[in-house]
């Protein structure tokens, strides 16, 4: 139960994406969410490449739409903003159900939630046939610095431990009656935030300490040898080369 | 320091002092000396100064006054690395010794800063992941291990850089009574020197059959276990106590585990 | 929005680029300071202080009768840790957001890690400095200075997001709306941050003074020093700060027509050519607003865009400062 599975978004599977290297899912992911950032928002028809692509891989990858659109609802509060806009922008106005609104507006609208929506996908996709100790090895084999990595890294290792603690201490106040509902009342709970800190920068110099005596001297070895191949590139590189390509169609007919 | 290789003491501790930046005295001239595959229990109450004196022995707290000896190799800041292979450090929380993703990865951390192969490193992991009986827990993750399967692969990831001594710091804690008799029964198989600090006094009869009594930073005994706890007055002045109705006296020393003979190596 | 894990396209492509830059700039920088400046020791630590700041956001607090809300804990972090490690720190937690839980877009991490990391942890930063220049040398004072430092940290914040919103605004809602909601919005989500954190790190100074970098400047007594003279300082300064925002957002922000619109207006009233050249009613009325948004909006802007520059920058030069004293240390 308190294991921790909350926030972890990784789907055990053995699709064509589940096992494709995590260097070459991160690369297509970001390809492909810039190539649907900068299309321009009057591009329908490359988003609807774009959507299909998405379709396709959330198919591949065996997610099913209940999980998937749990997993869009991140985007919601954004969206409740876009909805807004319409109402709230400027310019020339059109007649929608019998409401007048902002066609810029509308427009604008549009863009935030293709782009939100098509970019949650694919970090979906990602996170969903990606178990996080791949993405970390995946983003050292791209490369990226070392010490975010690392600090990546501790950060999972450690935050279920830190997540159970607090839920046991906010269990622990419960249970003597501490029910606050307003913001006044709340002293124990930052106070139990301040002693949850101590308690992790101290648990931060004991792993430091049992990092020394195993020889650690400030930099991470490198554990890993096995790299993408060239194989594997290619097949990932198709959901990015799609969407660049509707991308640049779509300049073309516009 | 021309003795024969085959008698060099593990571990020489001399005089050894220690006191906080505010004056504050944890160790007062500490003097032990352990032997090849021997096994020594530290004990002790809350505050005597017992993990600060083990962390000295691989030079995570620098050494103020005295000096120590590893293997015949005296502790500075100059050969950290060797004396930091030489003393396998396992420590009371199995979480903040297994930090990594895995406990593969973890199990290899060691040996990867030792500078070694890959090769050579997975050789090393398998062999110590199926000393201590992990194997099928090489891929899994620290968060979802056991007690006892934590307690498993942290000594793992010492055994797996080859010390010459496993120090344990209260490696029973958290323990249920089956997982105490299980690692009672792995480290009677670990040919090693051990040295292990615990409150839990009939654990240290079982498994160590010399005792060291520390308290406010002095040792106050060193012997044999099963009279150490046989000696009432002392354990009191060093708020040390026996688990209700357990009588050292009468668990014959024959049936304290003795350790296996070191695999012929 | 209030967690302002901004998604994909919520800013045209080039403020995210050029935001990304930025952000990597100043993170990679602090990489090196923040590596060059400690020992190793600071990975574990830092990976360590993220999962609590991670578990932080997670957790939610009562606000107003049954209502929540939740840290972000950026300038917290940089009391905590100095603004270098904190920024890194709270970079690293909205990088894993995204990458990993899908909470906020790859193509937003710019400007998300500008809002939620950098703008608030050296913004914030550098107003704990200034208000601890006003407030007694002692763990109280300290207590206060955070506690208003990151209730405004998480203002500047929605502040730094208007001003992108400025530049890169995906839809035509023009900036003196956005701002004066999100800086309206924040205000009062800031009071619950600045609650909890002023009260947090006030708890590590009674157990562990030692690990509160803003901090490490008091000597043992003034630290025990908890005297609650400073709560009628905090008090004065906390109502001084709200009515300067107050003042200035009230002024700037809203279409209503009062404060520097209203003057405007008024003036325009007084032109009676110009008043005739648009006729009365709606459509004047319109256009005037619309003039004196517009300029209003550019002075709104420049005087944001100023203010965020500065204390950020301050709070690098000050980052900067404490890090080479510190290296000197060493």
């Amino acid at each position: 139960m308190s294991s921790g599975h909350h926030h972890n978004l990784f789907i055990p599977g053995s699709t064509v994406v589940h096992r494709l290297a995590p260097e070459v899912k991160l690369v297509a992911v970001f390809a492909f969410v810039i190539a649907v950032a900068v299309t321009p928002r009057r591009s329908i028809g490359s988003f609807a490449v774009d959507a299909a692509v998405v379709v396709v891989l959330f198919a591949l990858a065996r997610l099913g739409p209940r999980t998937v659109l749990s997993r869009l609802a991140v985007v919601v509060p954004f969206v409740s903003f876009a909805v807004l806009i319409p109402f709230i922008a400027g310019g020339p106005e059109t007649e929608v159900l019998g409401v007048s609104v902002s066609t810029e507006g509308l427009w604008g609208t549009w863009n935030i939630l293709a782009k939100a929506v098509l970019g949650t996908s694919a970090s979906i996709i990602l996170t969903s046939t990606t178990p996080v100790a791949e993405i970390l090895k995946g983003l050292s084999r791209l490369r990226a610095p070392a010490i975010i990595v690392a600090i990546m890294s501790f950060m999972f290792r450690y935050l279920d431990l830190i997540v159970d603690e607090m839920r046991r201490m906010r269990i622990a106040m419960t249970a003597r009656a501490h029910d606050p509902r307003w913001l006044w009342q709340a002293k124990p709970i930052a106070t139990g935030a301040g002693a949850m800190f101590v308690r992790s920068y101290e648990r931060g110099e004991r792993v430091h300490q049992a990092m020394q005596s195993r020889g650690f001297t400030g930099t991470m070895p490198r554990l890993d040898t096995r790299s993408a191949s060239m194989r594997e590139w290619c097949a990932a590189a198709i959901a990015p080369i799609v969407a660049i390509i509707s991308l640049i169609a779509g300049f073309a007919l516009t | 320091m021309t003795t024969e290789p085959t008698s060099t003491p593990i571990v020489v501790v001399r005089h050894l002092g220690f006191a906080y930046p505010d004056g504050h005295e944890v160790l007062h001239d500490v003097s032990v000396t352990i032997e090849p595959g021997e096994r020594v229990a530290i004990l002790g109450p809350n505050g005597a100064g017992k993990t600060t004196l083990v962390l000295h022995l691989n030079g995570i707290n620098a050494i103020q006054q005295g000096t120590i000896e590893v293997g015949g190799l005296k502790v500075d800041a100059s050969n950290l690395r060797e004396i930091r292979r030489r003393v396998g450090m396992v420590f009371q929380n199995a979480d903040d010794q297994l930090f990594m993703p895995t406990v593969r990865e973890d199990v290899a951390f060691g040996p990867a800063n030792l500078g070694m192969s890959a090769d050579e490193r997975n050789r090393r992991v398998d062999d110590a992941l199926a000393a201590v009986g992990a194997t099928h827990l090489a891929d899994r993750s620290p968060h979802h291990l056991s007690e006892g399967e934590k307690r498993r692969a942290a000594i793992a990831t010492v055994l797996s850089m080859d010390p010459q001594i496993l120090v344990l710091d209260e490696p029973t804690s958290g323990f249920d009574p089956a997982g105490r008799r299980e690692l009672t029964e792995l480290l009677a198989t670990i040919g090693l020197a051990q040295l292990i600090i615990t409150h839990d006094l009939p654990f240290a009869l079982q498994v160590c059959p010399r005792s060291i009594i520390l308290s406010d930073g002095r040792i106050v005994a060193d012997g044999p276990t099963h009279e150490l706890l046989a000696d009432t007055t002392l354990l009191e002045q060093h708020r040390l106590e026996l688990p209700f109705g357990f009588d050292p006296t009468r668990i014959p020393v024959g049936n304290v585990a003795h350790s296996d003979p070191p695999p012929s190596t | 929005m209030l967690a302002m894990h901004a998604p994909d396209g919520f800013l045209e492509a080039p403020v995210a680029i050029v935001c990304a830059v930025i952000a990597v700039a100043i993170i990679g920088y602090g990489l090196r300071m923040a590596s060059s400046q400690l020992d190793d020791n600071r990975i574990p630590l830092a990976g360590i202080t993220a999962a609590f700041i991670f578990a932080a956001q997670m957790f939610n607090f009562p606000v107003a009768s049954g209502t929540t809300g939740h840290l972000l804990g950026g300038c917290l972090a940089a009391i905590l840790l100095g603004p270098w490690v904190g920024s890194i720190v709270v970079a690293v937690v909205v990088l894993v957001q995204a990458l990993v839980f899908a909470d906020g877009g790859l193509s937003a991490l710019g400007y998300n890690v500008i809002n939620m990391a950098i703008v608030p942890a050296f913004g914030g930063f550098a107003l704990f400095l200034l208000f601890r220049k006003f407030f007694p040398r002692s763990a109280s004072g300290v207590i206060g200075a955070t506690a208003l430092a990151s209730a405004l940290s998480v203002v500047l914040a929605a502040a730094a997001f208007s001003l992108q919103w400025l530049f890169g605004a995906s839809a035509p809602v023009p900036f003196d709306t956005v701002f004066g909601a999100m800086v309206g919005v924040h205000l009062l989500i800031g009071i619950g941050e600045g609650f909890i954190s002023g009260l947090a790190v006030g708890a590590v100074l009674a157990s562990r003074p030692d690990l509160v970098f803003g901090a490490a400047d008091l000597d043992r007594k003034e630290l025990a020093d908890r005297t609650p003279v400073s709560a009628r300082t905090f008090v004065i300064g906390g109502a001084l700060t709200a009515v300067f925002f107050a003042v200035v957002v009230s002024q700037f922000a809203f279409d209503d027509p009062d404060g520097l619109e209203r003057v405007a207006e008024d003036q325009g009233f007084i032109d009676s050519a110009r008043d005739h050249a648009f006729g009365s009613g709606v459509f004047a009325d319109y256009a005037t607003s619309g003039i004196g948004n517009e300029t209003i909006s550019l002075a709104v802007a420049g005087l944001t865009g100023v203010a965020l520059c500065a204390l950020v920058g301050y709070g690098l030069f000050r980052g900067l400062r404490e890090a080479r004293s510190r290296t000197a240390q060493v």
